[in-house]
């Protein structure tokens, strides 16, 4: 059997192209093992770390892991605690007993959450239901702000390397910006204009996603928007 | 079938057109055309053209149609009442629904539904223009759209029709060798695996006129694939003159 690598280091792939040939390449992310091959599952992009082959999606929607940190809305409240959507198919569940370290009286859940409220909050189980947690620190209800969605495999480079990316937009302007793992960012701010700056550097982020040398740019966005 | 034409089909080796008989029509690609779709794509085959946005995986509604260990895909074949050259009534038909149900099998076939358990993935295919080959065009549109949303799959299905018009096996028939010809073979494939997922016949092949047209169909994957593929990655490809731009 031949050992052969069919594609470069950050080139686009398709849904079925086959990436390498031979046992001896893992495959990592979204491609699989087929046989003596391996093949991409998705339309994404492909990078080659030694013999390990990784596809990442370029779009699709979010497909929730335990203990992803998430942004999602409440949308009723139920007798074990509140329903919350977070952007797939299926809504989660934040359990009474999970919802704060204080007890929750009959009737005040609506102290907590109520319908509407946005909530950053972790994953504790993934199964039949899905089962979220805002018990700890940084989880919490998000107060005044404004939401966005992007596309959840845009997520890591609006984090950027050990939060370079994320930490330079709220260094640079001044507001408050949480970012969910499912694709909802939450900005808050005390000036208008800037949280519209923060807004379009993510879109631009977002149209950019796959170009080197972005957190100059967005910083020079930034700090060109203060003038 | 609608009967013989009066005319010839074929004039001096080449078709009404000016095509050779294993050349297929011009075609383009454009992805993203439906902002509000997850994934979507326009295909356009000669003057047949489609348009095709994917929905999903989300919620099955009606609840009693999902499937909890795997995913709903559900197509919707429209053609639009200007399509043709008589107005056709809008709204389902035996043919689209017969179309749509064929459609669905042969992008299943390519989707990991597994992955997506409980949930549907709703496709809505509609033909804008139609000027025979609406089937296989639409597949097209409907894989590509289907990678674009980001689903995953086993490789991306492409399709094309074989026929058989004035006597003679042809690829990717017309409108005029559509209507006078004797025979249409649709065919869907995933290239990479070669494995069919939609093969249907209208009219009647002789076994070596079957073989014949398979093997035109075979050999124009590779280009259709192509085209998905540049499409996907560019944003917009393009078939003319034999190559894929």
């Amino acid at each position: 059997m031949t050992e052969k690598l069919q594609i470069k280091d950050k080139e686009l792939v398709v849904p079925g192209q086959i990436l390498a040939e031979g046992m001896s390449y893992i495959p990592s992310g979204k491609a699989i093992r087929n046989g003596e091959t391996i093949t991409s599952t998705v339309l994404g992009s492909a990078s080659v770390k030694g013999h390990v082959v990784k596809v990442q999606a370029l779009s699709g929607g979010y497909f929730p892991r335990k203990n992803d940190m998430i942004i999602g809305q409440v949308t009723e409240l139920a007798k074990f605690g509140w329903r919350v959507e977070i952007g797939q198919p299926n809504q989660a569940d934040l359990p009474l007993r999970d919802a704060s370290t204080s007890f929750i009286e009959q009737g005040s859940m609506r102290k907590y959450f109520s319908e509407g409220d946005y909530v950053f909050a972790g994953i504790t189980e993934v199964g039949k239901f899905i089962r979220l947690s805002t018990k700890t620190r940084p989880h919490r209800k998000l107060g005044t702000g404004n939401i966005i969605e992007v596309s959840p495999s845009n997520i890591p480079r609006i984090i950027g390397k050990q939060g370079s990316m994320i930490k330079t937009i709220k260094d640079t302007s001044g507001c408050n910006v949480v970012v969910g793992q499912n694709g909802y960012i939450w900005i808050q701010g005390d000036d208008l204009e800037k949280v519209l700056l923060v807004q379009k550097s993510i879109e631009m982020i977002e149209a950019n996603a796959q170009t080197d040398g972005l957190t100059e740019k967005v910083e020079k966005m930034l700090k060109g928007g203060k003038k | 079938m609608a009967g013989k034409s009066s005319e010839p089909m074929m004039v001096k080796g080449k078709r009404l057109d000016g095509r050779k008989t294993n050349e297929m029509r011009p075609m383009k690609i454009k992805m993203g055309v439906v902002p509000q779709a997850v994934g979507s794509a326009e295909f356009s085959m000669g003057k047949t053209t489609v348009v095709a946005a994917v929905y999903g995986p989300k919620e099955v509604h009606p609840r009693h149609m999902m499937i909890p260990d795997r995913a709903l895909i559900r197509v919707k074949y429209d053609m639009l009442p200007f399509s043709t050259t008589d107005r056709i009534r809008p709204g389902p038909n035996r043919r689209s629904r017969e179309i749509s149900k064929v459609m669905s099998s042969a992008l299943e076939a390519a989707v990991y539904t597994k992955k997506y358990p409980g949930t549907v993935i709703d496709i809505f295919v509609q033909i804008t223009n139609a000027n025979a080959g609406t089937r296989t065009a639409a597949i097209n549109a409907a894989s590509a759209a289907l990678a674009h949303a980001g689903i995953e799959m086993r490789d991306l299905v492409c399709s094309v029709a074989a026929g058989k018009a004035d006597g003679t096996v042809m690829l990717d028939l017309f409108q005029p060798e559509d209507n006078f010809g004797e025979a249409d073979l649709p065919v869907a494939m995933m290239p990479n695996s070669e494995g069919i997922t939609l093969i249907q016949m209208d009219g009647d092949l002789t076994k070596k006129e079957f073989d014949e047209s398979m093997k035109l169909v075979t050999e124009a994957m590779p280009i259709l694939y192509e085209l998905q593929k540049k499409g996907l990655i560019n944003g917009e490809a393009s078939f003319e003159g034999g190559k894929v731009k």
